[in-house]
């Protein structure tokens, strides 16, 4: 059974793309058919972070406006088999495709994908709804900051009026020393302020910025703690049960581990 | 700053960020039902006036935040302030 599955957040930089890059690439690593939608159209990201961005010959509009095929535009990740991405138009805006195009896209994709992930724009405007037009769930990627629960919240509103119900909560970027200090909410703050399920914890890593500047998911890095956490989610996505990372613990061996190399923590 | 600490236990940032957040989300959601708020109230009066007099101009409806009985977290209450003119029904007397 195919599954769309939609990245959103409201607020930007919380990770969105990030997200989609990793999670579409664990998938790909459990052996399922994947194709990466971006729908962030005028602000193409997606192909950057995968590292994709030199084999673009068409992009989404194109393919909403015939200029080509679905299986034309769709770029084939060499380095993980079944893994395709379809990326934005960069010289257009979001007006140029309606939610009923993504619909139809996404149910042709469906045929021959196991999974169809979409990058979300920023915001709550004709991108976001062109974005979850034809997805059958929702990841909402927030931080545990104010603003970004604040705006998480907004977006669970509109999903469900939008009739995709229960949507996921991801919280990104948590730091397990900052949380240990109370200068952080906890994961329990964010969950129990938007009373939603939580598919998964990502614990602020350096390494996604090496990651995305290599333009390889971390998910792909055995020794990333945040690569760990999306290789946890991804089965999660694929219906396991799997625990919560627990941060503290790991973050307390990252110290001792540092201490050991005589590194200041 | 130690003798801060001695002084006044400060709370935590964190603390502060949720108590910030549930508020802030008890108005965000309010606010998108202000229309079912509205409606509210002309039901509300509407039942009550079947019994009594109201002043409705008076009257004041508003969704805040109260502390459960039970399992002691924040939530959501629907505050009302109906001033009575009259015990007996207008039409009555």
């Amino acid at each position: 059974m195919s599954e769309v599955i939609v990245i959103t957040s409201g607020k930007g930089g919380v990770g969105k793309t990030t997200t989609t890059a990793n999670l579409g690439t664990g998938l790909a690593l459990a052996e399922k058919k994947v194709a990466l939608i971006d729908a962030d159209i005028g602000l193409r990201n997606l192909d950057v972070v995968m590292g994709l961005e030199n084999r673009i010959v068409y992009d989404l509009v194109d393919v909403v406006e015939g200029h080509c095929r679905v299986r034309q535009a769709l770029i084939k990740d060499k380095r993980y088999s079944g893994m395709f991405l379809l990326p934005a138009a960069q010289t257009r805006d979001k007006n140029a495709i309606s939610p009923e195009q993504m619909q139809k896209l996404c149910e042709t994709l469906k045929e021959d994908f196991d999974y169809i992930l979409v990058d979300c724009p920023a915001g709550i405007e004709q991108g976001f709804k062109n974005a979850i037009a034809g997805a059958d769930r929702a990841i909402v990627v927030t931080t545990p900051e104010v603003s970004a629960v604040r705006d998480a919240d907004r977006i669970i509103g509109l999903l469900e009026a939008n009739d995709l119900r229960n949507p996921k909560l991801l919280v990104n970027r948590v730091k397990a020393d900052m949380v240990k200090r109370g200068d952080m909410m906890a994961i329990e703050d964010v969950m129990e302020i938007l009373a939603v399920d939580i598919i998964g914890v990502v614990p602020d890593d350096d390494q996604i910025v090496v990651s995305s500047n290599r333009g390889e998911p971390a998910v792909t890095d055995p020794n990333s703690l945040a690569g760990q956490a999306y290789r946890n989610i991804t089965k999660r996505i694929m219906g396991e049960e799997v625990p919560l990372l627990n941060l503290e613990e790991h973050q307390g061996f990252m110290q001792r581990l540092k201490k050991m190399f005589g590194l200041s923590v | 700053m130690e003798f801060l600490k001695i002084f006044g236990k400060k709370q935590t940032s964190s603390s502060v960020a949720k108590d910030r957040l549930k508020l802030l989300l008890i108005h965000d959601r309010a606010n998108c039902s202000s229309e079912i708020l509205e409606m509210l109230k002309s039901d509300i009066i509407q039942v009550i006036s079947n019994y009594m007099e109201i002043d409705k101009e008076g009257l004041d409806i508003q969704i805040s935040q109260a502390r459960s009985e039970e399992s002691n977290a924040v939530v959501p209450v629907l505050y009302a302030n109906i001033p009575i003119k009259n015990m007996r029904k207008a039409s009555n007397s």
